[in-house]
């Protein structure tokens, strides 16, 4: 076999590209764990995400147990965040609530980043169809986003999956264009005009040249969706048109305290709170995500 | 468009505005007569048309609930809403660009991070919630501002100013952040560019480098970012407005949307996407003053 000591055999080239794309995976986990905002980020993040899963066991007490001899009454040993008209714990109602919260924002993430990705790569792939569907989101995009999440959500009645649908189609319009933009760059790179050249399938060439080169943009803006979600959820909320009480949100429970900042400010202090940092913790790791990803494409993060 | 998918959503809701303004005692024939009047009783396709033939004339309808035309009762609220986004971009701006310099010229110390952290926690703070939180401290705990409510401008100018500082700085405060990033990150890249060094090497002020030269060339991206954030902003108002009940546009809507007062609705939608876009005009006009580039090529 003299042949394979000048062209080794075509088994061996694919181990070797495995073995790089391994190495490439774990120095870009390495170099993404090494990131001090992605790290501190994810922290934040975990501790909301264990919070909520554990929401049974860590809750002191029952999210709608009421206590008419403890109403109103101040952070104390027993209600570590006071407790509100209903003498319900409020710390109780912010463990459940957290629960609520992030799974609306989640599920918002992922039917915006599955809607986004689809109709973001049918308009730059599809060429035809590229007018039609980008007019339609600018369109989408002509009112204030908030105003058209409140129109959608009090059309459709307040419960939690209504504020979901019209939070994915308040967000879905960027994201599209985003991917849409991303793709169409991707697509004019000439490994993508040499796999159509050796005649892969359409299906092939979407999800293996361009999707797979073209999606790093999506993930981070979908950690910027998440916590914009978790706010819109809270802004819903509040206006009334969210995830109806008595079931605790972290929006709804600062809706009910605004009608008792005069007598007792910690209703709606402590969730805004949770909400503020569990936003500061996704804005973060979108920042360490994007450093990483992308070293060039630093908007907003850090400098050079 | 915009107006297209307003009547989608409203041909969604469920709910039956003649119940609401007939009351709890209205026959079912006194509805009827109701949904006549306001022409409910015709096909969606039918009120569309009629909607958009008066547009061209340029009247915007009839308030279902509020007794007095669509236009009268938006336009009577927009100074409101419009006078409390220019405030808080004003704001939002200076803090924002005081804060970007400082972390560009000082890049990487102590004061480059402290801007940055502030710029991060305010794009985290959820802004209707720290209305809240500035209406306990200030309005109830120390009293200095009212906890809501609106002076009109040309009552009483320093009552107008005490009613709209709160409103305005929370919703500056959670827009200076993206302004404060885009001007470092956009500053950094003038700084390190050779004609700066240029303008040191030959003995030119600090300062005037800094603001003149530096800052003057960073201007496009932090335009563009200014231009996004007046969007940003109209529709954060609808929901300080409501936290701190200003008599704006946006809590006409949201109220509107509340009550499915329709037409209030159609024209208030109408009227900020057309801001939206005059918005975006000015935007582009803005560039070509900054950037000489876009000027020469037109």
């Amino acid at each position: 076999m003299t042949d394979s000591v000048g062209f080794p055999d075509t088994g061996s080239i694919a181990a070797e590209i495995a073995r790089a794309r391994r190495r490439r995976r774990r120095e870009f986990v390495r170099r993404l764990l090494g990131h001090p905002s992605f790290l501190i980020g994810s922290v934040i993040l975990l501790l909301h995400v264990t919070i909520a899963v554990l929401a049974p066991v860590l809750a002191p007490h029952g999210p709608t147990e009421i206590n008419y001899r403890a109403i109103l009454s101040p952070p104390s040993a027993q209600n570590w965040f006071g407790t509100d008209a209903f003498g319900r714990d409020v710390a109780s109602r912010m463990i459940y609530g957290t629960r609520v919260s992030l799974r609306i924002a989640l599920i918002v993430v992922l039917a915006t980043g599955i809607l986004g990705t689809l109709l973001g790569t049918l308009a730059s792939y599809v060429r035809w169809l590229d007018g039609l569907i980008m007019r339609t989101l600018d369109g989408l995009m002509a009112f204030p986003g908030v105003l058209l999440a409140i129109a959608l959500a009090a059309a459709l009645g307040p419960s939690e999956m209504n504020a979901i649908i019209a939070l994915t189609v308040t967000f879905t319009p960027r994201t599209a264009r985003i991917v849409r933009a991303s793709v169409l760059v991707v697509q004019g790179m000439q490994y993508v005009e040499s796999a159509q050249a050796i005649g892969a399938g359409h299906g092939r060439i979407v999800f293996r040249y361009i999707l797979a080169n073209a999606l790093s943009p999506l993930i981070v803006q979908l950690t910027f969706v998440f916590a914009v979600s978790i706010i819109a959820e809270a802004i819903l909320s509040f206006v009334g048109v969210g995830p109806p009480p008595p079931a605790p949100s972290l929006g709804n429970i600062i809706a009910e305290g605004r009608s008792y900042v005069q007598e007792a400010w910690w209703i709606a202090v402590f969730p805004g709170l949770a909400i503020a940092i569990a936003v500061l913790g996704l804005n973060l790791m979108g920042d360490g995500l994007r450093d990483v990803i992308d070293p060039r494409q630093r908007p907003m993060g850090k400098g050079h | 468009m915009v107006t297209l998918a307003t009547f989608l959503i409203m041909w969604l809701v469920p709910g039956d505005i003649s119940a609401e303004i007939g009351g709890i005692d209205a026959t079912p024939e006194d509805l009827a007569a109701i949904r006549e009047r306001l022409g409910l009783d015709r096909p969606l396709w039918e009120r569309a048309m009629l909607w958009y033939g008066n547009l061209f004339r340029g009247d915007l309808g009839y308030s279902y609930l509020l007794n007095r035309s669509v236009a009268d009762a938006v336009l009577e609220r927009l100074p409101v809403t419009l006078s409390l986004a220019a405030l808080s971009l004003t704001m939002a701006t200076l803090l924002g660009m005081l804060l970007g310099v400082i972390a560009a010229v000082r890049h990487n110390t102590w004061a480059d991070q402290g801007a940055m952290v502030t710029a991060l926690i305010g794009l985290s703070i959820p802004d209707f919630w720290f209305g809240i939180v500035l209406i306990i401290l200030f309005g109830v705990h120390l009293g200095w501002f009212p906890t809501g409510g609106f002076v009109p401008l040309n009552e009483d100018f320093f009552g107008w100013a005490r009613s709209m500082a709160l409103p305005a700085f929370t919703l500056a405060i959670t827009q200076m952040g993206v302004i404060a990033r885009m001007t470092r990150s956009s500053m950094l890249d003038v700084l390190n560019q050779d004609y700066i060094r240029t303008a040191r090497a030959k003995g030119m002020r600090r300062h005037t480098v800094i603001f003149r030269h530096a800052l003057g060339n960073s201007m496009v991206p932090i335009v563009t970012v200014v231009g996004v954030i007046t969007g940003v902003l109209l529709s954060g108002a609808v929901v300080i407005e409501i936290v701190f009940s200003l008599p704006g546009a946006g809590r006409l809507i949201v109220g509107a949307i509340q009550r499915r007062d329709f037409p209030i609705i159609q024209g208030g939608l109408l009227i900020t996407a057309c801001i939206f876009v005059v918005v975006n005009i000015i935007v582009d006009i803005l560039y070509g003053l900054f950037d000489p580039r876009v000027r020469d090529d037109r």
